[in-house]
C-alpha cells in the first residue's frame, strides 16, 4: 500500500480490475500524508518564485487537495474521492475563516499594548497635544451611557418578553414577535439618526447629549433583550406555574416569585450578552453624543466621550504628530475587545453559577 | 369533533389590581416596541422632509436629492452583495464542518470561536481592515489589474492604499460570516436523523448523505440566514467608514482609487460636520437605508418563519 | 373544614371542542372519591375544572355549576384565585419549586401570597404540614436544602405538605402516584387515608387497585369514540363499582374487557 502514496507510483499504475479497485481503501493516515505532500510541493513552488508565506499556504492548500483527490480517485473510485474532496474543502473553509480572527486579535494586541498603561486609565485628553493623555473620560462615558441604556432597555425588554410568554395572545402577540425580529435588523446608524431626529425636533439640530446615545442604543438593545429573555422564560416548566396557581397565588405573583427566580440565571446571561452587543457600538454615538476632550459625567448636559467614538477620532483625525493618537486609538480598540470578551465570560459564569441548584 | 356554535363568552372574572397593573405594564411594554418602530419611521420622515422639498441646488452636490442618494445606495448594495457572495459559501461550509465533520469537542470550541467573531465590535473590524487587510491586498490588486484587467471589476488603476470596495466587501463578509453560519448550523443540526441514517444505510458517502438529506432540508434556512446577513451588511457603518476610501460616483471597478461610499458610512463621516439642509439630506439617506434593510429583514424573517411552519420543528 | 361539592350539568370545553359533557355528581366531605377511566376520557380535565385550574389553558372554559357548600365556584363575582386557595391540588409529577428550600416550599403558599406571619408560627405550620404529609422525620435535619434533592416519593409528599399548608377544604390529586415506585405509592396511600379525616379528597388514578384500596366512592369516565366528549358513566360506592356495577361499560373496563 505504501507505494501507492507516492503520486508517481500511482500515476504509473494504470487502472486495474475495477472490482479489485473498488475494494481498495486508503489507510487512515494517508489523507493527512497526501495533503502534507501537496503542501510541501506548494512550498517548493512558492520558493521557486521567491518565497512568501501567503503563496505557500495558497499553493499548498490547492495542491494538497488536488493530490489527495487524484490519489483517492485512483485508489478508491470517484464517489469516495469526491467525498474526500468535499471534506478537504469544508475543512479549508474553516481554516480560512480562522485566519482573519487570528490576524485581527494579533493586530489589535500588537498595536494596543503599547499604551495600555496607568496614564491611559487615569487621564483625559484635556489639554493634551501629542504624547500622553488617556481615555479616562471615554471609559467613564461608555460606562455611564451603557448603564443608562441597560436601565431603559432591560425593564422594557423584560416586560415585553413576559407579555409574549405569559400574557400574549392572537394578533398583537404575532405582530410584536415579528416586529421584534425585524427590529433586531435596524442598522445602528439609523437608530442614531432616530434619536437625533427625536431630540432635534424639540431642542434644535445642534443638540448632543449622553441620554440621546442611550436612547439610540436602547433601540438596538431592546429587541435583543426581548428575544433572548423570551427564549429563557419559555424554558420554565409549566408545572411550576400550575403548582403556584394551585396554591391560590395570583398570576402576577406567580411570575414575579416563581417564574422569574427560576429563570434568573438565563435572564442574567441574556442581559449581559445584550449589553456586550451594544457596548462597542460606535455609529449611533457618533451622531448623538459626539466627543469632548474633558471629562463630562452628566448624560443630560452636553457632549460626552465614549470609548468607540474616541478610538474612531483618534485614528481618523490624529493631529500632528499622528503616532501618539494612533497608539491611543489602538489601545481603545483593545480595551473594547477586552470589555466585550469580559462581558461574554461573565455571561457564561452567570449561567453556570446561578442556575437553580438541583440534586445533593 | 364535537363543536358548538360560538357560545356567549363567559362574564369576565373580576381581576386583582396586582394582576391588572402587571398585565397592563407587560402589554404596554410590548406595544411600546411597536410605537418605537413606528416612531423611528415617523421621526426620520419628519427630519428628512426638508431635504425632499428643498431646491436641487441646495442639496450637497447640487443635483438634487436623488442624484445625492443614488451613488450611496449603489455603493451600499455593491458592498453588501460582495460580502454576501463571499460569506455564504464559506458560512455554509463552516456550518457543515461544525455539524458533520469536526470531532464533537472541537465543534463546541468552534461554536464559541464563531460567537466570539460575532461579538467583536464593528469599529475593531474597521481598524483591522485598515491596518492589516488593506495593505495585504495591495499586491493582489496590482496582480489583478495586470492579469484580470479585461474584467470591468478589475479595471485599474489599482488603489495603492488597498482601501477599495472589494476590501470593504471582504471585511463585511467576515462580519456577517458568524450570522449566516449560526443559522445554517441550526438548520443543518435539525435535519431529521432518520433521513440521514437512511442515506448512510444505502451506502452513501458522507458528502452524498449531506447532499441527499441535509442540504435540501436546510436550504431555506440558509437563504434566510443569508438575508439576515445581507441586512447586517447593508447597515454596517464604522467598518466601511474606516476601510473604504469612498468619494466617487457609480462604478463597478472594485479595486480602483475612487469608490462610491455607502449610506451608513457616509452618514457617519459627514454627520458631525454637517449643518442645516445637509443634515436633512443625510437623514433622508438614512431613511432610504431604513426602508431597504426593513424590506430585506422582513423578507428574511418571512422565509425563516415559513420554514419553521413547514418543518414541524416546534 | 372539609366541604361538600355538588356538580350539575357541567360541560367542559377547549376552545370549541367539547371535552367533557354533562357531569352530575356529589362529592362527599371527609371521604376519598376516586375517578377512573381510560386515557383521554376527561378525568383530569374534570378534576382541574373543580378548582378552576382548567381555565389556565388558553381558550378553555366551562358551562354548568360547581357548588361548594352553597357557593357557586363559577359565579361571575368569584375570583378563581380564591377558589384555588380553598381547593388545593397535587399533580401527576412532583413539582417542588427548584429555587426554594424544603422549608420554603412548604411555606410557599403563604410566602408567595405575602402573608405576614411570625417566624415561630411559620415554623409550627411547616412542621405541622410536613408531619401531616409523613415527611417530617425524613427531612427535619435538612429543611434548608433544595426540595429538588429529595427522592421522587419524598418530593410528592413535599408537594402534598405544600398543598395542605394553606389549609384548603378540598384536596385534588391528579394521578399522584403514577410517577412513583410501589413503596412510595404505599406511603402516599396511607397518607391519603389519614388526610381524609380533615379534607375532602378527589383522586384521579389509572390504578384500579388503588381506587379500590383507598376510596369510598368511585366515578367511571368513558368516551364513546375518538373526538366524542367524555362522560361520567357511573358514580357509586366503591364496593358496588368493583363488585356489581350498574353499567355494562364499567364492568367491561374493570374486568379488562373494554375497547
Amino acid at each position: 500500500m505504501s507505494t501507492d502514496l507516492r503520486p508517481d507510483a500511482v500515476a504509473a499504475t494504470p487502472a486495474r480490475n475495477p472490482a479489485l479497485r473498488s475494494r481498495r481503501q486508503l489507510p487512515r493516515f494517508a489523507p493527512t500524508g497526501l495533503f502534507g505532500l501537496g503542501v510541501l510541493l506548494g512550498a517548493g513552488l512558492s520558493a521557486a518564485t521567491g518565497f512568501s508565506l501567503t503563496l505557500t499556504v495558497v499553493y499548498g492548500v490547492v495542491l494538497g487537495t488536488l493530490v489527495l483527490y487524484v490519489v483517492a480517485r485512483r485508489v478508491e473510485g470517484g464517489r469516495k474521492a469526491f467525498d474526500r474532496l468535499v471534506t478537504c474543502l469544508v475543512t479549508c473553509a474553516f481554516g480560512i475563516a480562522m485566519v482573519p480572527l487570528v490576524s485581527l486579535v494579533w493586530t489589535v494586541l500588537e498595536n494596543g499594548v503599547r499604551r495600555l498603561d496607568g496614564e491611559f486609565f487615569n487621564s483625559s485628553m484635556l489639554g493634551i497635544v501629542g504624547e500622553g493623555g488617556g481615555a479616562y473620560h471615554a471609559i467613564a462615558g461608555t460606562l455611564i451611557i451603557t448603564l443608562l441604556t441597560a436601565l431603559i432597555s432591560v425593564p422594557i425588554g423584560l416586560l415585553a418578553a413576559i407579555y409574549l410568554v405569559e400574557y400574549g395572545t392572537g394578533r398583537l402577540k404575532r405582530a410584536i414577535t415579528f416586529l421584534v425580529d425585524v427590529m433586531t435588523g435596524i442598522p445602528s446608524i439609523v437608530a442614531g439618526l432616530f434619536a437625533f431626529a427625536l431630540f432635534a425636533l424639540f431642542s434644535g439640530p445642534s443638540i448632543r447629549l449622553g441620554i440621546m446615545g442611550a436612547v439610540a442604543l436602547s433601540v438596538l438593545m431592546i429587541p435583543v433583550v426581548v428575544r433572548s429573555s423570551e427564549e429563557v422564560l419559555k424554558l420554565v416548566p409549566n408545572e411550576l406555574r400550575e403548582a403556584s396557581y394551585a396554591l391560590g397565588v395570583p398570576k402576577w405573583r406567580t411570575i414575579l416569585r416563581v417564574v422569574l427566580p427560576t429563570s434568573i440565571a438565563g435572564l442574567g446571561t441574556a442581559v449581559t450578552l445584550a449589553i456586550a452587543r451594544v457596548v462597542g457600538e460606535t455609529a449611533p454615538l457618533l451622531v448623538t453624543v459626539g466627543l469632548v476632550n474633558g471629562t463630562n459625567l452628566d448624560p443630560f448636559d452636553g457632549r460626552m466621550s465614549t470609548l468607540p467614538v474616541f478610538a474612531f477620532y483618534q485614528l481618523t483625525q490624529p493631529g500632528v504628530p499622528p503616532e501618539p493618537a494612533i497608539d491611543r486609538a489602538w489601545t481603545a480598540a483593545l480595551l473594547l475587545i477586552i470589555l466585550v470578551m469580559a462581558l461574554n465570560v461573565v455571561a457564561r459564569l452567570i449561567s453556570r453559577f446561578f442556575a437553580p441548584k438541583t440534586g445533593r | 369533533m364535537t363543536t358548538t356554535d360560538a357560545p356567549p363568552a363567559p362574564p369576565r372574572p373580576r381581576r386583582r389590581p396586582g394582576d391588572r397593573i402587571f398585565a397592563g405594564s407587560a402589554t404596554g411594554a410590548g406595544i411600546l416596541i411597536l410605537v418605537v418602530l413606528a416612531g423611528v419611521a415617523a421621526f426620520l420622515v419628519s427630519e428628512a422632509w426638508p431635504a425632499v422639498v428643498a431646491p436641487a441646488e441646495d442639496i450637497p452636490g447640487g443635483d438634487g436629492l436623488t442624484a445625492y442618494i443614488a451613488p450611496l445606495v449603489f455603493g451600499t448594495l455593491l458592498a453588501a452583495v460582495i460580502a454576501l457572495l463571499v460569506a455564504t459559501p464559506l458560512a455554509v461550509a463552516i456550518a457543515l464542518y461544525i455539524t458533520y465533520y469536526a470531532p464533537p469537542r472541537l465543534a463546541t470550541l468552534m461554536g464559541y470561536v464563531m460567537d466570539l467573531l460575532a461579538a467583536i465590535p464593528s469599529i475593531v473590524y474597521g481598524f483591522w481592515g485598515i491596518a492589516a487587510l488593506a495593505p495585504a491586498l495591495v499586491p493582489f490588486y496590482g496582480w489583478a489589474e495586470e492579469h484580470l484587467g479585461f474584467l470591468p471589476f478589475f479595471a485599474g488603476p489599482a488603489s495603492v492604499t488597498g482601501r477599495t470596495m472589494l476590501t470593504a466587501g471582504l471585511v463585511l463578509a467576515i462580519m456577517i460570516l458568524p450570522i449566516i453560519s449560526a443559522i445554517s448550523r441550526e438548520v443543518f443540526g435539525q435535519a431529521p436523523a432518520l433521513h440521514r441514517e437512511a442515506a448512510l444505510a444505502l451506502g452513501a458517502t458522507r458528502w452524498e448523505m449531506i447532499r441527499m438529506a441535509v442540504l435540501p432540508y436546510g436550504r431555506s434556512g440558509v437563504i434566510g440566514g443569508a438575508m439576515l446577513g445581507l441586512g447586517r451588511a447593508l447597515g454596517e457603518t464604522l467598518a466601511v467608514a474606516l476601510v473604504l476610501s469612498g468619494s466617487g460616483g457609480i462604478t463597478v471597478n472594485l479595486i480602483g482609487q475612487s469608490n462610491p461610499s455607502t449610506i451608513a458610512a457616509n452618514v457617519a463621516l459627514k454627520f458631525p460636520e454637517s449643518t442645516g439642509i445637509e443634515v436633512n439630506a443625510l437623514i433622508a439617506s438614512g431613511l432610504a437605508l431604513f426602508v431597504i434593510t426593513f424590506a430585506v429583514n422582513m423578507f428574511a424573517r418571512w422565509i425563516v418563519n415559513r420554514r419553521a411552519d413547514f418543518s414541524g420543528a416546534n | 373544614m372539609a366541604k361538600r361539592i355538588d356538580v350539575s350539568d357541567l360541560d367542559i370545553y377547549y376552545g370549541s371542542f367539547l371535552a367533557v359533557q354533562s357531569v352530575n355528581v356529589s362529592i362527599e366531605p371527609r371521604s376519598i372519591t376516586a375517578l377512573i377511566g381510560p386515557s383521554g376520557c376527561g378525568k383530569s380535565t374534570f378534576l382541574r375544572s373543580l378548582n378552576r385550574m382548567h381555565e389556565v389553558i388558553p381558550g378553555a372554559r366551562v358551562e354548568g355549576k360547581v357548588v361548594m357548600d352553597g357557593q357557586d365556584l363559577y359565579g361571575s363575582d368569584v375570583d378563581p384565585v380564591d377558589v384555588r386557595r380553598q381547593i388545593g391540588m397535587v399533580f401527576q409529577r412532583p413539582n417542588p419549586f427548584p429555587t426554594m428550600s424544603i422549608y420554603d416550599n412548604v411555606a410557599a403558599g403563604l410566602r408567595l401570597n405575602a402573608k405576614k406571619m411570625r417566624k415561630s408560627d411559620l415554623d409550627d405550620l411547616v412542621e405541622r404540614s410536613l408531619r401531616g404529609a409523613n415527611l417530617w422525620n425524613e427531612v427535619k435535619d435538612r429543611l434548608n436544602r433544595p426540595g429538588s434533592g429529595l427522592s421522587g416519593g419524598q418530593q410528592q409528599r413535599l408537594c402534598i405538605a405544600r398543598a395542605i399548608a394553606v389549609e384548603p377544604d378540598v384536596l385534588l390529586m391528579d394521578e399522584p402516584c403514577s410517577a412513583l415506585d410501589p413503596i412510595s405509592t404505599l406511603a402516599i396511600e396511607d397518607l391519603m387515608t389519614e388526610l381524609k379525616e380533615r379534607f375532602t379528597i378527589v383522586i384521579v388514578t389509572h390504578n384500579m387497585q388503588q381506587a379500590a384500596r383507598v376510596s369510598e366512592s368511585t366515578g367511571f369516565f368513558n368516551l364513546s369514540g375518538v373526538g366524542q366528549p367524555g362522560r361520567l358513566i357511573e358514580f357509586n360506592p366503591t364496593e358496588k363499582i368493583f363488585s356489581s356495577p350498574d353499567e355494562k361499560a364499567t364492568e367491561d373496563y374493570i374486568s379488562g374487557r373494554f375497547g
